[in-house]
């Protein structure tokens, strides 16, 4: 266990007048295969425990494994729209290791040939261009899981007995790693938040995973190490899990760099290890020791024979690839009409996945941005969540935007519908019947309402029979106020013009 | 049927018996009971079985006398009973591979080469017992005491398939199948007096089969005669979609091959280095006369060397523990087997309770194995073990393929020397890994043989074999060589050579 928690973490910021932060991201991608990586067993989300096990995956006597022709798709797939090559020849590998929820107590995995490598992608932050280098994107399989039961926290200290659920053992993942990122320390934790933001966008484009991280479908792993500024040498690095939000990823990377600068300070060293993030608190805290003597005796795995991808296949799949996102970027730019620093603001709240699913509902891009970035942005603000984790999908922020475009809510009221949706109290539709939120454009009680403004405020009338529209403006809110709001602003002021002109 | 005809019916060869059941002069019902009474009256002495099971092989028996009855067309082998290795998992029927780690497992399912045999209406008569996971070539290392050689009690009868060997010689199972690592079909034939054949690599499924080194392993057809076998192989062979190591490639008839009589201008190699020095005089004293005789039909036969053969041992032994390391671990107490907690805990942990259990599941060959292994993966010893291993498996494969440019076959004596005393080897592990010195190239190449009895050694009147390797894929050419071997000393001899064993009903 390492000795860490009696420092105080030194402050971000002035942890980087002393030390250069370098970091690098293990991604995991369970793919979204109809079956398990080398058997035929079902890989639905949530099944009874053990439902879906089959002796392959149990790993019983003599049971033996086949490789699950999509996963090799897919994982090609991945390593194409990473910009990396593609193994002519590649094997799977055993990493030998016991533990009580992996069936075969060993991990089938890659090794030292993965399937794609030497790649990239190109991470945008403040409208600034950072490119972060795949180093490889190998294929392997997920092990199961453990719960632990009698335990206060769930956890294996203290538990009277554990369960073990194989129902995920041999699902099929891909790993993706990155080389040693180095960038300036200020940018680094938002070039890793866009960096795991931006391969989450292109797995969901590319089709081959749900990509969720709040179910586990991908995961995020932050290894981060310090070294003096202006130094070569990399430092000891600690390997953070449990790194489940975009935000997270950040507020982890920042929690690091306080720890690891407060041990180099005080002249202590860095433990190499796993360390695991706290949702609540926004700290680390210390797992498995990871020493490099842990051997995992890897091997190529005999069982299987080695993927052999023909060449005028991986061409097929490059064909299938989507747009780049930084090429999806600039087309929705110039779809919607924004200006670079509208568009920064877009990107940086982690809405654009968001504004263009609403507009592909029909929504306005000005409408769709209007809404997440304002009224939706500060509810996330306020119950401090990312933007995707509101519980408010695009389809009903279009359905919002779609009342008021019918004029049957104003903005106003709008507000309230969304108050509605993140209450939870069921669709658009049903919050305005619910809540009574309708506009009044029945010209009847407008007009009533409008003949008694009229006579309430005589000079203001005078002023509008005198060609002064302009002076509507006070009448328009003395309607609205009788109408407590619920009233149609345009119709308001048609009326108004009507009567005075 | 009488005693006397029930003696007759256990000695007949599968094909021999099988053509009796197609005319209707046996049953399967007796012919299965005739053997189930057999394995009574001299299993106790023999021990090759470890499970017998009667009531399904005589329901399996009774099923396809009914369909045949009933005018059914039936495979060749239907109702021919069989002995089934303990290392295939069969559905409902205790699956041990000789430890006790798995005392009391029952498979959930069937492997590929089970389900087979049950679906080509094979009464399964039991289970044969093995050197534990297969780490043994004499049977001895079985959890659950050794087999005795039907030829002399006192001595082994070869391993790890001593068992399945044991069992036909004995005339307890005119079929069995086995299961060859680096011999261990190969071996137990040639010192029981019996046929052994190891496939090609990927020609018959491993589905099913508990590994011990996937690389390694393959199974195959224990016999009494060569055609037997032949019969066997095309029956368990052939792709299986479960194993992506079997080949999907439609072979040769294996039948056919082992119904030519002629070699003339067939070409034979002697491997130089699997012989002489090392090789019981009886051994190669009998090889030779097969040499004369290949040579006296017109075969052309050549010496050819092999030099990598010579490193074929010590590669083996980092391969083989390496696979054998990491295929061994799911052994932990977890899902299945074996669950022993350790003495003195009172809450143990998961850990704990894997460490105890394969303390006290395995016996100490197989942690001699898996220790080596683990050794020879380590990282910083990797290059220098299973890394060199791997090459010198590559150098041995191009020796193949040099020596298969020259010749049609190659042969050697199958094992060194005759069935040794139980316990004369058991302190000695590097002797007792020498028996398999002229089988191992084989299995690290992925190339078949086969072992055919060449008679009995002059010094202890004990069975030898001749050992027969083609070209990958080419396992037709070890049933047409095989054959001809075998027909022409039955010739000379004017019998078989298992009729020359004891008979075990009166040496009890
Ligand atoms: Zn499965």
């Amino acid at each position: 266990m390492s000795v860490t928690t009696d420092l105080e973490p030194v402050g971000f910021d002035e942890a980087l007048t002393r030390y250069e932060p370098v970091f690098g991201l293990e991604v995991h991608v369970e793919l979204g295969t109809a079956t398990k990586m080398f058997c035929a067993c079902d890989t639905t989300f949530g099944a009874e425990p053990n439902t879906q096990v089959c002796p392959v995956c149990l790993a019983l006597p003599g049971a033996l494994p086949v490789v699950n022709a999509t996963a090799v798709e897919s994982a090609i797939r991945i390593g194409l729209a990473l910009n990396c090559s593609i193994a002519s020849w590649c094997r799977f590998a055993r990493k030998n290791y016991f533990y009580p929820d992996m069936p075969k107590n060993f991990q089938t995995s890659q090794y030292d040939e993965p399937i794609a490598f030497d790649g990239w992608m190109d991470v945008e932050v403040d409208g600034e261009t950072f490119r972060v280098e795949i180093e490889r994107a190998h294929m392997e399989e997920d092990t199961g899981k453990s719960l632990h039961v009698g335990g206060s926290t769930g956890r294996i200290h203290g538990a009277s007995h554990s369960l073990l659920d194989y129902n995920r053992a041999g699902i099929p993942l891909v790993e993706i790693v990155t080389r040693p990122v180095v960038v300036p320390g200020d940018k680094a934790p938002a070039v890793a938040r866009a960096y795991v933001q931006q391969l989450r966008e292109l797995i969901l484009a590319l089709g081959v995973s749900d990509a969720r991280m709040d179910q586990g479908s991908l995961r995020c792993d932050v290894n981060l190490s310090l070294r003096p500024a202006g130094t070569e040498t990399l430092g000891t690095r600690s390997e953070t899990k449990n790194v489940n939000s975009f935000r997270s990823v950040e507020r982890a990377f920042r929690f690091e760099v306080g720890r690891h600068a407060s041990l180099l300070d005080a002249g202590r060293s860095v433990v190499q290890e796993t360390r695991h993030f706290h949702e609540d608190s926004g700290s680390t805290s210390s797992g498995r020791e990871k020493s490099d003597a842990e051997d995992y005796r890897y091997f190529p795995e005999p069982d299987l024979v080695p993927v052999v991808p023909d060449a005028a296949w991986i061409e097929e799949l490059r064909g299938t690839l989507p747009e780049q996102p930084s090429a999806r970027r600039s087309r929705l730019q110039a779809d919607w009409g924004l200006s670079d620093l509208d568009m920064r603001d877009v990107v940086g709240a982690g809405a654009l996945d968001l504004v263009a699913a609403t507009v592909e509902q029909g929504s306005s891009p000005a409408a769709a941005r209007k809404w997440w970035l304002g009224e939706l942005a500060r509810a996330a603000r306020e119950r401090d969540v990312a933007l995707d984790e509101l519980g408010v999908s695009p389809t009903q922020v279009a359905e919002v935007q779609g009342l008021v475009d019918a004029g049957r809510v104003n903005d106003k009221l709008a507000r309230q519908v969304f108050d509605g949706l993140l209450a939870g109290e069921g669709s658009p539709e049903e919050i305005v019947a619910a809540r009574g939120l309708e506009v009044v454009s029945d010209d009847g009680a407008l007009g009533e309402a409008v003949d008694r403004a009229i006579e309430a405020n005589p000079d203001v009338a005078e002023k509008i029979r005198g060609g002064k529209q302009a002076a509507a403006g006070a009448l328009i809110g003395a309607v609205m106020k009788e109408m407590r709001g619920q009233a149609d602003a345009g119709r308001v002021r048609e009326l108004i013009i009507e009567r005075l002109s | 049927m009488s005693a006397l005809a029930d003696r007759d019916l256990i000695r007949l060869s599968a094909s021999d018996l099988a053509a009796r059941l197609a005319d209707g002069s046996v049953t399967s019902v007796q012919a299965t009971q005739a053997h189930l009474d057999r394995i009574a009256a001299v299993d106790g002495a023999v021990h090759a079985f470890l499970h017998v099971d009667a009531e399904g092989a005589l329901a399996t028996a009774a099923d396809v006398d009914a369909r045949r009855a009933a005018g059914e067309p039936l495979p060749t082998l239907a109702g021919v009973p069989i002995a089934v290795k303990d290392v295939l998992a069969t559905r409902g029927m205790p699956t041990t591979c000789g430890s006790r780690i798995l005392e009391g497992w029952v498979p959930p399912y069937d492997a590929t080469v089970v389900s087979r045999l049950r679906a080509a209406g094979l009464p399964i008569l039991g289970k044969t017992n093995m050197d534990e996971f297969a780490m043994g070539s004499s049977t001895e290392h079985s959890a659950y005491g050794p087999t005795h050689n039907p030829w002399d009690l006192d001595r082994i009868p070869g391993g790890s398939g001593g068992g399945s060997a044991a069992a036909v010689a004995a005339f307890e199972a005119p079929l069995a199948i086995g299961t060859d690592t680096g011999g261990s079909i190969r071996q137990p034939g040639a010192v029981t007096g019996t046929v052994g054949v190891k496939p090609t690599y990927g020609g018959v499924s491993r589905y099913g089969l508990v590994a011990l080194a996937s690389s390694l392993d393959q199974a195959g057809p224990v016999t009494r005669t060569v055609l037997d076998a032949a019969l066997l192989h095309e029956l368990i062979g052939g792709h299986d979609p479960r194993d992506s190591t079997s080949i999907d490639a439609p072979a040769p008839s294996a039948v056919e091959a082992a119904g030519r009589t002629d070699v003339a201008g067939l070409r034979v190699g002697v491997v130089r280095e699997l012989g002489g020095e090392g090789y019981q005089p009886g051994v190669s004293a009998r090889f030779d006369e097969v040499v004369a005789l290949l040579s006296e039909a017109g075969a052309e036969v050549v010496e050819v060397s092999c030099p990598s053969f010579e490193m074929a041992l010590a590669a083996y032994y980092l391969i083989l523990p390496s696979e054998a390391s990491s295929n061994l671990a799911k052994f932990d107490a977890m899902r299945y087997g074996l669950r022993v907690g350790p003495a003195g805990v009172d809450a143990p942990s998961a850990e704990q309770v894997m460490a105890a259990t394969r303390e006290a599941g395995f016996g100490d060959e197989v942690k001699r194995r898996i220790i080596l292994g683990t050794y020879a993966l380590s990282s910083g010893y990797y290059d220098a073990y299973y890394g060199s291993a791997q090459k010198v498996r590559t150098l041995i494969a191009r020796d193949f393929d040099a020596a298969f440019e020259k010749v049609d076959v190659l042969l050697s004596p199958t094992s060194p020397t005759t069935a040794f005393k139980l316990g004369a080897k058991l302190d000695d592990p590097l002797s007792m890994y020498l028996q398999d010195v002229a089988t191992i190239p084989a299995n690290l190449a992925g190339v078949p043989g086969i072992s055919v009895p060449s008679g009995l050694a002059d010094e202890d009147g004990l069975p030898t074999g001749v050992q027969v390797l083609a070209p990958a894929t080419a396992d037709a050419r070890l049933y047409h060589v095989g054959a001809f071997i075998e027909r022409a000393l039955d010739e000379r001899w004017g019998h078989t050579l298992l009729s020359q064993a004891p008979d075990l009903e009166v040496a009890r």
